[in-house]
């Protein structure tokens, strides 16, 4: 393996490594349960895309063929990721999880929960 | 009843086992065709009315818009997640959205999740609204305003409803 291959393999897994440690500190560090749904749904697909690119290369020029079971990897991520984080999201609502005070358009949230439109009247309950 | 009911899952399901084997050796190219035939004719009479793509091209190009946008969402989530959370102004949004079929809001959703600082969170019984959680807020019509423009306006084309 030639040392341009090596370096470019290095940054991949910096790039992803970086990633995924913001999409941690981001899970540690905000505040509630939506705000946290960020970090994972997004800065992990790239640190994922990152650790799987490189080894991606490693594999290709270590065997000296092409491999690229790591993109269907990649894919289901991309397919899979925005499903799991609205489920938690949809289970935050049902839980009456309370968002941070700041928050805004909180009116919406109980409309959000009962599925129903965004200008529907409200009903006294 | 005809042999491939559905075509491109055949083509797509003999693709990604062979990608999933990494291999193309005579095995596994007929192990292939055997689930590219099999499979889809198990499943056909499950499936419901599917929207036909009416245009692939623009399909791509879409696709690249999300990879590019997902690019971008990582580096501004990355910057707001390690500035400081007292800054943030998350808020809840409802997004009205005119698409028709399920597939349609499906990918919507799912790319408001992947693309900068948005998690779609719910969608109306009706179909009419889409709620989504910004995680930094400037302004509510300039969010709706962008998904619809960047978002729903090619999914719409894609599918032609």
């Amino acid at each position: 393996m030639s040392i341009y291959i090596e370096v470019l393999i290095s940054v991949f897994l910096l790039i992803g490594g970086v990633f995924l440690l913001i999409g941690s500190i981001g899970l540690a560090r905000l505040p509630d349960i939506f705000t946290r749904l960020h970090g994972p749904t997004k800065a992990t697909t790239l640190g994922i895309t990152g650790i799987l690119l490189s080894s991606m290369l490693y594999q290709s020029f270590n065997q000296g063929t092409l491999s690229v079971a790591e993109l269907l990897i990649t894919l289901f991520l991309l397919i899979t990721a925005p499903v799991a984080a609205n489920m938690v999201a949809k289970s935050a609502l049902h839980r009456e999880n309370p968002p941070l005070p700041r928050t805004t358009g909180q009116d919406l949230i109980p409309k959000a929960r009962e599925r129903k439109p965004a200008d529907a009247v409200e009903e006294d309950a | 009843m005809s042999f491939f009911p559905m075509p491109f899952h055949s083509l797509l399901l003999f693709v990604v086992w062979l990608l999933l084997n990494n291999s193309a050796s005579p095995g596994q190219i007929v192990l292939a065709t055997f689930f590219a035939i099999s499979i889809p004719l198990l499943v056909n009479g499950m499936r419901g009315e599917q929207p036909k793509l009416k245009k692939p091209w623009l399909a791509f190009r879409y696709l690249l818009l999300v990879i590019y946008d997902i690019l971008v969402a990582n580096i501004q989530v990355a910057a707001l997640v390690l500035g400081s959370t007292k800054k943030l102004r998350p808020g809840f949004v409802a997004i009205p959205i005119d698409l028709s079929t399920d597939v349609g809001i499906t990918l919507l959703a799912s790319t408001v999740s992947l693309t900068p600082g948005t998690v779609s969170t719910e969608v109306s019984e009706d179909k009419q609204w889409l709620y989504v959680h910004a995680l930094h807020l400037e302004s509510e019509q300039e969010l709706i305003d962008e998904i619809k423009q960047r978002y729903e306006r090619p999914i719409k084309e894609i599918l032609g409803c």
